[in-house]
C-alpha cells in the first residue's frame, strides 16, 4: 500500500474565453494544497488565468478495449457533416 | 544521457499474447501513441518505467549542483535566474514522476529506489560545482546536451512521456541560454574571469559528452528501444550532433574545447573528436563519481528533515475533513 498523497488531475484555462485543458497531475493531501502545487508546477510562465484540480480517483474513463463499440458507430453517419450535402455553387449563404 | 540505458542485457521476453503483441508493434511502428490504459508488453512497461524514472531522478538530483550556488550568485539578477532554473528542474522531475506513475509504479517506490541507491541517474550530476563559472558551463553544456536528447523524445511512443517532454523542452531553452550568457560575460571579462570560464569548460566538456551514454556498439538495447520509439536517435548520433553544434559556440566567445583531436572533417560533414574516457564513465555509473555520496546524502537529508512538513499537511487535511464531516 502506497503512502503517497492522493493524485489530482490539473486543468488550466489559458485565457478568458477558453476551456480548461488537462495539463498533468500532482499529489496533495487536500484540495487546497493540490491547487498550490498545481500553480507551482504548471503555471510558472503565465500559462493560465484559472486552475481546476480534480481527484484522479473521481474520473470515470472509457475503456480502450471498448473503443470500437464506443466510437465506431459515428463513422458511418457522415450525413451529420455539412459536406455530405451537394448544393449547387450558385446557391449562396448556405 | 538523462536516460542512459545501463542495462547490459537485452531481454525481450515473448511470453506475451502474440496477437496483441503484433497489434501493439504495428501501432508503434505507425507512430501512434500508447496511452496508460492501452495494452502493452511487460518489457515495454518495464523499460519505460526505468527510463522515465531515471530521467525524473536526474532532474531532481540535478538541482543539487546548481542549488549549491544560489546563495552565492554574483548578482541579484543571476540569483533570480538561477532560482527560476532550479525551480524548473523540480517541475521537470514532477512531470516525469507523474508520467512514470501512469505505468503502475508509485512515486514512493521510485523515491525509495533513488534514496537507497538502487536507481540510477545521470552521471553528470556526480561532478562538483567548484566555481561560479561551473553554473555557466552546466547551463550551456549540460542543459544543451539534455535538449539534444529530449527534443526527439517529444515524439516518443508513450503519450504521457511525450507530453511531459513537450513541456520540458519549452522550458529548457532558457536554461541553456542563461548558462551561455554567464560564460559569454566571463570570457569577455578580466583575464582571471576568462580563465575561470575556460577552467569550467575544461572540466565539464568530457562529462557532457558522456551524458549521451556508451558508444553504439556498447548499447545492446538501442535497437529495441528505437523500434519501440522510446529512443529516436543513437547515442553516437546525438554525441556527434552535440559536438558539431557546441564547438562553434565555444569559438564565438574565445574559449577552447579541451580536445586536441577535435577538427572539422569536410568529407563527413562533421567534426572528428578524441576518445571519451569510458573507464571514467563506467566508474561514475558504478557510483564512484567525485561527489556521488554527497549527492545521495543531501537528497536523503532533504527528504527526512522535511518529513514533518508532509506529516503536518496530512494532519491538517485529516482534521479539516473530520470537522467537515461533523
Ligand atoms: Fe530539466
Ligand atoms: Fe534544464
Amino acid at each position: 500500500m502506497s503512502k503517497d498523497w492522493p493524485l489530482w488531475e490539473v486543468f488550466v484555462r489559458a485565457k478568458g474565453g477558453m476551456s480548461h485543458r488537462h495539463v498533468g497531475s500532482v499529489h496533495a493531501p487536500d484540495a487546497e494544497i493540490a491547487l498550490r502545487h498545481a500553480r507551482d508546477t504548471y503555471t510558472r510562465r503565465m500559462e493560465g488565468v484559472s486552475l481546476w484540480v480534480v481527484p484522479s480517483a473521481q474520473i470515470v474513463a472509457s475503456d480502450p478495449a471498448d473503443d470500437g463499440p464506443m466510437f465506431e458507430p459515428a463513422e458511418d453517419k457522415i450525413y451529420r457533416h455539412p459536406t455530405f450535402y451537394d448544393i449547387p455553387d450558385d446557391v449562396k449563404h448556405i | 544521457m538523462y536516460t542512459t540505458e545501463m542495462q547490459k542485457t537485452a531481454q525481450v521476453v515473448s511470453a506475451e499474447d502474440p496477437e496483441k503483441l503484433a497489434a501493439f508493434e504495428a501501432r508503434v511502428a505507425a507512430d501512434e501513441f500508447i496511452e496508460p490504459k492501452d495494452w502493452m508488453p511487460e518489457a515495454y512497461r518495464r523499460t519505460l518505467t526505468r527510463q522515465i524514472s531515471q530521467h525524473a531522478h536526474s532532474e531532481i538530483v540535478g538541482m543539487l549542483p546548481e542549488g549549491n550556488w544560489i546563495t552565492r550568485a554574483p548578482s541579484l539578477r543571476r540569483k533570480a535566474i538561477l532560482l527560476a532554473k532550479v525551480q524548473d528542474e523540480a517541475g521537470h522531475g514532477l512531470y516525469l514522476y507523474s508520467a512514470a506513475e501512469t505505468l503502475g509504479t508509485s512515486r514512493e517506490e521510485m523515491i525509495e529506489a533513488l534514496h537507497s541507491g538502487k536507481a540510477k541517474y545521470s552521471t553528470i550530476f556526480n561532478y562538483p560545482t567548484l566555481i561560479w563559472a561551473d553554473i555557466g558551463a552546466i547551463g550551456w553544456l549540460v542543459d544543451g546536451a539534455a535538449i539534444m536528447n529530449q527534443v526527439p523524445l517529444q515524439r516518443t511512443s508513450y503519450g504521457p512521456y511525450a507530453r511531459a517532454m513537450v513541456r520540458v523542452c519549452k522550458e529548457e531553452s532558457f536554461h541553456q541560454r542563461q548558462g551561455y550568457e554567464i560564460m559569454m560575460h566571463l570570457a569577455a571579462g578580466t583575464p582571471e574571469q576568462k580563465r575561470m570560464a575556460q577552467d569550467a569548460l575544461d572540466r565539464w566538456w568530457w562529462p557532457s559528452l558522456m551524458m549521451f551514454g556508451p558508444t553504439d556498439d556498447n548499447s545492446p538495447n538501442t535497437a529495441q528501444s528505437m523500434r519501440w520509439r522510446i529512443k529516436r536517435d543513437t547515442n553516437d548520433e546525438l554525441r556527434q550532433k552535440f559536438v558539431d553544434i557546441t564547438k562553434p559556440q565555444a569559438d564565438a566567445i574565445g574559449l577552447t574545447v579541451p580536445d586536441p583531436d577535435l577538427r572539422w572533417n569536410e568529407e563527413k560533414g562533421g567534426h572528428d573528436f578524441g576518445a571519451v574516457d569510458w573507464e571514467e564513465f563506467y566508474a561514475v555509473v558504478r557510483g564512484e563519481g567525485p561527489v556521488a555520496r554527497e549527492r545521495m546524502k543531501a537528497r536523503r537529508e532533504a527528504w527526512e528533515s522535511n518529513a514533518w512538513v508532509r506529516e503536518a499537511a496530512v494532519a491538517h487535511a485529516e482534521k479539516r475533513a473530520a470537522r467537515e464531516a461533523a
